[in-house]
């Protein structure tokens, strides 16, 4: 039987997937052709969604981006067999965007059901949990230490180093808890990892419950991301079904359980300390360290906290071999990064590669420029607390190292990028803005600092440039974020200072 | 729904809930689904079944953005005001909203149908500006689109 592919994740689903969906059956009804429609995660080309996919003898061919109005047309074209389309773009494989990438946590994405533990095996799935099982609990810390991860979500610590510290604090309850709070504007890897490929994160997961002794783990996700719940609390039930999460994970003894929590709109509960005290029902509040969560975390007890992609990726290292991991990237940044394209970008998606590629190949040769068509002028990269980058900076390698010494941050991956209609004073007023709105409230610089950096940015764009205030407006808001950086006790408040001091640095022009 | 209507379904709630590790925020996203709002007359059954202050559950309720003590509009539309839709439009589109249904963010308009709120990142960033309407997101939204969007919302309840 003919199966056809139209993905169901959030992006898809916006573009217009599910009337596709429903124009297809019809269609495929109507004119007596049987078909087997499968609702695939997206492949992350998502320029191209409504992405539809059919098998052929010679491999998957895609046509996009399809909307519901174009099926009949597909149809009348025999592109259930395969056939040309104005809309066909070959093999799914061989479309460039696809092919020149390195993908690890994508491999699987867009390619199987998401909810099919069978389709997950298949594709090697659970092989990294079979490994584990044979393994001790120190063995499987020192395979991830030999890897190289390091933490996805932002501060990119080793993954191994925090996980032998949650080994080595005994205790008789150690918590698991993945943070998939995904709350940077311009990423989506996180979601697109748990709507595509859902087992890689449990399966990860479960492998770092056997590493240190955890038999109790929390997924944290967003409240923003309903879908992904639904995928999540499917694929958990399923998993629970098939024996992989219980009192006896695949059949060794070994107990793991794991449960799925919303967050409720808050920035700050992405912050590791105030995601615990959002777990435990309390406010989101950061606590300061230490002790680190690894020691005393979740009610109390040795937590292990790490990003979505930071669990998956040790399902594709007990699968792969730390060597095969630690074989790609450079420097110090090893494996593979999901970066996302977001922004003003006219093939806006998720791009893994191994690191050391440079942001210019990432936005020109993946991302073909602007959508607008107009020049690109500024860059911001690693979410709302990273700095935006002019052109000057756009050759750093993607590399922790690299963005670092750039004052600039890889954080997440995320890109955002915008045209020459943009107004920088608009974008580091707006970062001020969302200090004031999402801190936690802990801290004077952060909490009291932003509010005073909204006012005085409205001031410098108030007066004008002959202005001696103006001037001084400047200068205050330096010292504010002086204050800002060095006096808050989280990222929020720290790291809100690099948008705005990079906006005037780079574009001094915005504020004249 | 009247008050004694959400007593007892928060009783409900709060009794198979009450036993969850850090139960409170699953329980009021429970009532929030369940009642559209968490109402007042709800925090003393809450804080009883979870052995809180009334303050410590008030407080938790007014930290989160997501929870609201009011009943909200027929239809929730969130504008995304992050930046990767700022970089396709999104500032001309929440002006647009605002003006063109005379609300401001975070109110309901005169006649109960929309809520308009701010949300920051749907994960829908590379196909901005978006907006989220119940649970469905929406892409490429530009002022026009928007304007069919909340027409089909008028005309049929924004079903498909
Ligand atoms: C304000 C703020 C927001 C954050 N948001 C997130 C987030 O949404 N997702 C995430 O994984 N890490 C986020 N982090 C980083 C976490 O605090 C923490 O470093 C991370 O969960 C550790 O996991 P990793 O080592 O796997 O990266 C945030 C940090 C700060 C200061
Ligand atoms: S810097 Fe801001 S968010 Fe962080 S603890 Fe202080 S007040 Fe809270
Ligand atoms: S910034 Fe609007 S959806 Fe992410």
């Amino acid at each position: 039987m003919l199966t056809v592919y139209v993905p169901r994740d959030t992006t898809a689903c916006a573009l217009g997937a599910d009337g596709v969906v429903d124009a297809i059956v019809a269609e495929a009804a109507s004119r007596n052709i049987e078909i087997k429609l499968v609702r695939n995660g997206s492949r992350g080309l998502f320029w191209l969604e409504t992405l539809v996919e059919v098998e052929t003898p010679a491999g998957r061919m895609a046509y996009g981006p399809v909307n519901a109005s174009d099926v009949t047309g597909l149809f009348d074209a025999k592109f259930h067999e395969g056939a040309a389309h104005e809309l066909g773009l070959g093999l799914t494989e061989d479309i460039p965007y696809l092919k020149n990438q390195l993908r690890v946590n994508f491999a699987r994405a867009g390619i199987i059901d998401p909810l099919s533990i069978d389709d997950y095996k298949t594709h090697g799935g659970y092989g990294g949990l079979t490994r584990a099982l044979a393994l001790e609990a120190q063995a499987i810390v020192d395979e991830v230490k030999a890897s190289g991860l390091r933490g996805r979500g932002g501060a990119a610590f080793p993954a191994g180093i925090k996980w032998q510290t949650v080994l080595d604090t005994p205790n008789e309850q150690k918590y698991i808890v993945c943070n998939a709070d995904e709350g940077d504007s311009g990423t989506f890897a996180d979601r697109l990892l748990m709507e595509a490929d859902p087992y890689q994160l449990i399966e990860g997961m479960t492998i770092a419950g056997l590493g240190v002794g955890a038999t109790q783990g929390y997924i944290y996700l967003r409240s923003e991301y309903p879908k992904a719940h639904e995928v999540l609390k499917a694929a958990l039930a399923n998993a629970y079904e098939a024996g992989y999460l219980g009192i006896d994970v695949a059949g060794s003894g070994k107990h793991f359980d794991l449960e799925v929590r919303l967050g409720a709109g808050a920035y700050i509960c992405g912050e590791e300390t105030s995601l615990l005290d959002s777990l435990e029902g309390k406010r989101g509040l950061v606590r300061s360290k230490p002790p680190l969560p690894a020691i005393i975390g979740l009610f109390g007890k040795p937590t292990v906290i790490n990003n979505v992609l930071t669990l998956a990726t040790v399902s594709a290292i007990f699968e792969k071999g730390a060597d095969f991991y630690k074989g790609l990237g450079t420097g110090r940044s090893l494996g593979t990064l999901p970066m996302q394209l977001a922004g003003n970008i006219k093939r806006g998606g998720i791009v893994e590669l191994a690191f050391g590629s440079t942001l210019r190949d990432l936005m020109e040769d993946f991302g073909g420029g602007t959508a607008s068509g107009r020049p690109m002028k500024a860059v911001q990269v690693g979410g709302p607390l990273g700095a935006y980058l002019p052109e000057s900076q756009w050759d750093i390698a993607l590399d922790y190292e690299a963005f670092a010494a750039a004052k600039a941050m890889l954080g997440h991956g995320g890109v955002v990028v915008f045209d020459d209609s943009v107004d920088m004073l608009e974008q580091a007023r707006f970062a001020m803005e969302f200090c004031v709105v999402e801190s936690c409230g802990k801290c004077t610089p952060c909490r009291v600092g932003s509010t005073r950096g909204v006012e005085v940015i409205d001031k410098i764009r108030a007066s004008d440039s002959s202005d001696k205030q103006r001037d001084d407006n400047l200068i205050l808001l330096e010292e504010l974020c002086d204050t800002m950086e060095f006096g808050s006790l989280c990222a929020m408040g720290g790291l809100t200072p690099f948008p705005v001091r990079s906006s005037v640095k780079h574009f001094p022009e915005d504020f004249y | 729904m009247n008050s004694s209507a959400h007593e007892s379904s928060t009783r409900e709630i709060v009794a198979a809930m009450q036993d969850m590790p850090g139960g409170l925020l699953p329980i009021l996203h429970e009532i929030q689904h369940a009642l559209g709002y968490v109402p007042e007359d709800c925090v003393p059954i809450i804080a009883e079944g979870l052995n809180l202050s009334r303050a410590e559950v008030h407080g938790v309720i007014s930290f989160y953005h997501h929870f609201r003590s009011e009943p909200a509009g027929k239809h929730v539309v969130q504008i995304c005001r992050a930046e990767a839709c700022q970089a396709v439009g999104a500032r001309g589109l929440e002006a647009h909203v605002q003006t063109s249904l005379d609300v401001k963010m975070g109110e309901t308009t005169t006649d109960g149908n929309l809520t308009i709120e701010p949300v920051y990142c749907l994960g829908n960033c590379a196909c901005g500006p978006s907006v989220q309407i119940g649970e469905d997101v929406h892409a490429r939204v530009t002022p026009k689109r928007f304007d069919v969007l909340v027409a089909d919302l008028k005309i049929n309840g924004g079903a498909k």
